[in-house]
């Protein structure tokens, strides 16, 4: 599902399948968890790789600051982020 | 004000360590270990203060307070493992606890622990603490790892940047604890000062504070600034132009944390934990100890005593009351470390935090979260820790949901009964009859779960967020005092209530109101065992020593079969089950047919925590309420699937 928003085209982060795929954050909803996700390092910005989900595909684990996390998917949603070529 | 008793005997070590070191005029030095979960900072704790530590409780709140001594160069060292934090925000009681202690405690030197290898998240609870002026003595962790890894830091560099003192640190090798020792006893922090550098940053972030925004953006605009200026820094002092794109960690992962792949591996893990518990280690240490327990020393206390000629009731109270109430007891010790042991270990690697994101899929959908997998599995040993061990889960009501559930788990102490009533009744099918019990017992787990969920819970918000930690092998010595601080519990249970309640149960099974009584069926646990039997009258055993034995029962489940041994006066019970199955098939065949049989046991697998159970419930919840919820609701579940099974059973023709 693609959000767009100022012209460009972006994505929430449960809606990416692949992995291996990398993005970047743009932006956090509100959310109880925005701030920990924030602390954690996930600021508008920081580049995130997408690693793996767990059987039936949720939770999801991303790469963030040269370490790894699980999130939920109902979680991931609120982080809308944007692919990068490398 | 009140002090725990626990403090005051820190306290009171305090005051003795100034005393013995007050010749040389030297006061005790302060050390409060912060940083981030997966750090390796409880693993320098452990190095630094070995056995010489304390784990007790924050006050108010369950989370562990780790205090330890150290001694350096004459110079006496306490030693306070702060709770692993990712920020000081005060969101959390642990990062409350943190923060409160820095600024109230004032200790003399804050090592802020950081994973070198992880370095740019480690760095924001180092930027908190120096917005705070917190002079911080900085520990960059697993320089092993980071080089492994190809990551080139500079200490120097980071050092100079702010102007804290930075060491570089193996936390399991000894010569680095050394160092550390060193750095803590010539150091002196009030030296050291932020720099212009930090001081600028610490400006623009008090100047969010004057801006007209909400509290959720100011706080978001600071976490934002704090990640601009590790941007900052990051560049400076690392180099990681060497690192490989594929860590080897990340190599492990695609093995064991993908797709479907990973249950399987999973499953065969924990059998393999299970082997080693119940077959290979625990179990053959356990029935040596039975030996040596209550064959051996048992028979040699018998007849020492019927040397010196001491009363009969005492010697019966000794023999017959203590040494097998305790000794039962303590035959499980093995069991249970075993158990806890692997658990630990597995822990240590960082392997249980893939297992509790490969299970959440499965356990949300139960009312429950991942990282709740691991005090449940605890649950299979003894649900004391397994209830100690949800302090670790995020909210408040995944806590509460796995303290209430993790009962109805066939512990250590379940498993006889399971097996001598299986090998009696159903000498043919006896393993699978025991394995359906644990099924139940997961499965009745897994309902109530889903229960509380959509009903006591409803209202109460749960949260996931788990970090996956490189795997690394284990710091041996904290494994195995993490192993040591969650099977004592049992050790102390055999020691204490065991000890107390086996004299209890003898005295009230050879008395009554009228004096002592050869007749056990007229002392008083007959009576009260008479009292419930009615209750039992629908699931098939309303005979008074299936009450007594459920009494019994609540006091510790091992009893249930020590109590029904001496009510149907099965004499020397024999270690070995098939030969004990035969003896109490003479005697329980006329009170029990099959089907009761199953019903019992299905009563028995899910009914009332133990004593010391229900205990560590109202530690970990602070309220009477939910002990006597807990008790009521896990017995009532149990009469319900109880009388189901029997009823069934019975229109079935059984």
């Amino acid at each position: 599902m693609a959000i767009v928003k100022g012209g460009k085209n972006y994505l929430t982060l449960n809606t990416i399948k692949t992995h291996g795929t990398k993005v970047k954050i743009i932006s956090l909803e509100h959310s109880d968890l925005k701030e920990r996700l924030m602390s954690m390092g996930l600021v508008p910005g920081t580049k995130i790789e997408v690693l793996r989900s767990a059987p039936m595909g949720d939770p999801m684990a991303i790469k963030v600051r040269s370490y790894n996390l699980a999130l939920r998917l109902k979680d991931a949603k609120n982080i809308l982020v944007e692919k990068i070529e490398e | 004000m009140f002090i725990s008793k626990f403090q005051f005997i820190n306290n009171l070590a305090e005051i003795l360590t100034v005393y013995i070191y007050s010749n040389t005029s030297m006061t005790t030095l302060s050390v409060a270990l912060t940083g981030n979960p997966n750090t390796g900072k409880s693993t320098i704790f452990n190095e630094l203060t070995g056995v010489r530590q304390k784990i007790g409780n924050w006050p108010g709140v369950t989370v562990d307070k780790k205090m330890g001594y150290v001694r350096h160069k004459d110079r006496a060292i306490s030693v306070v493992d702060l709770p692993g934090t990712y920020s000081i925000t005060a969101r959390s009681p642990e990062e409350q606890i943190v923060i409160d202690y820095l600024l109230q405690e004032h200790p003399d030197i804050v090592v802020d622990v950081v994973d070198a290898s992880n370095i740019e998240r480690n760095l924001f609870l180092t930027v908190q603490l120096l917005e705070k002026r917190i002079p911080i003595l900085i520990v960059l962790n697993m320089m092993d790892e980071a080089n492994r890894r190809g990551i080139k830091l500079s200490s120097n560099k980071l050092s100079r940047l702010i102007g804290m003192p930075v060491v570089e640190t193996v936390g399991r090798k000894s010569n680095s604890i050394k160092k550390l020792l060193g750095i803590f006893t010539t150091t002196v922090m009030s030296n050291y000062h932020n720099t212009d550098f930090v001081e600028e940053h610490i400006q623009k972030v008090e100047a969010i504070d004057a801006m007209a925004l909400t509290d959720e953006e100011k706080e978001a605009k600071k976490i934002e600034l704090r990640y601009a200026f590790i941007d900052e820094i990051i560049p400076q002092i690392v180099d990681f132009s060497g690192v490989a794109s594929v860590t080897t960690t990340e190599k492990i992962d695609r093995v064991l944390a993908n797709g479907f792949l990973a249950l399987p591996i999973l499953l065969l893990l924990l059998y393999s934990v299970f082997e080693l518990t119940f077959t290979w280690i625990g179990q053959p240490v356990a029935d040596f100890l039975d030996f040596a327990i209550n064959g051996w020393f048992s028979s040699q206390v018998d007849i020492f005593l019927g040397n010196v000629g001491v009363a009969p009731w005492l010697h019966s109270l000794i023999v017959n009351g203590i040494i097998a109430g305790v000794g039962s007891v303590l035959t499980f010790v093995p069991l249970i470390f075993t158990l806890f042991f692997c658990l630990s270990f597995l822990d240590g690697t960082g392997y249980m935090a893939r297992v509790a994101f490969i299970m959440d899929p499965i356990m949300r959908r139960a009312g429950l979260t991942g990282k709740g997998i691991m005090p449940l599995i605890m649950g299979f040993g003894c649900g004391v820790p397994a209830i100690m061990g949800a302090r670790a889960l995020d909210s408040e009501k995944d806590r509460m949901i796995s303290i209430l559930v993790t009962p109805f788990l066939t512990c250590g102490a379940k498993l006889p009964i399971m097996a001598l009533f299986a090998a009696i009744f159903f000498p043919n099918n006896a393993s699978n009859v025991v394995f359906s019990m644990y099924i139940i017992g997961i499965v009745v787990a897994i309902l109530m779960a889903k229960v509380l969920n959509v009903t006591t819970f409803k209202d109460k918000k749960a949260t996931f967020l788990l970090e996956l930690p490189p795997y690394r092998f284990p710091d041996m010595k904290t494994v195995f005092l993490e192993t040591w601080d969650k099977g004592k519990g049992y050790l102390v249970k055999a020691g204490t209530i065991i000890f107390a309640m086996s004299v209890l149960i003898w005295l009230m099974s050879n008395y009554n109101l009228h004096g002592s009584t050869d007749e056990m069926s007229q002392s008083f646990l007959a009576f009260l065992g008479a009292t419930i039997a009615p209750f039992f009258t629908w699931l098939g055993f309303p005979t008074w020593e299936a009450g007594a034995a459920v009494i019994t029962g609540i006091v510790a489940k091992e009893a249930v079969i020590s109590t029904m041994g001496i009510l149907y006066n099965v004499t020397n019970l024999s270690d070995d089950t098939i030969a004990a199955a035969h003896q109490m098939l003479l005697s329980l065949g006329g009170s029990f047919t099959a089907l009761s049989a199953l019903s019992f046991m299905v009563f028995t697998q899910l009914y009332s925590p133990c004593v010391t159970a229900l205990g560590t419930i109202k530690k970990e919840t602070g309220k009477w309420k939910w002990v006597a919820f807990a008790f009521s609701y896990t017995t009532f579940v149990a009469w319900f699937i109880s009388l189901l099974v029997y009823q069934v059973g019975s229109l079935l023709g059984y």
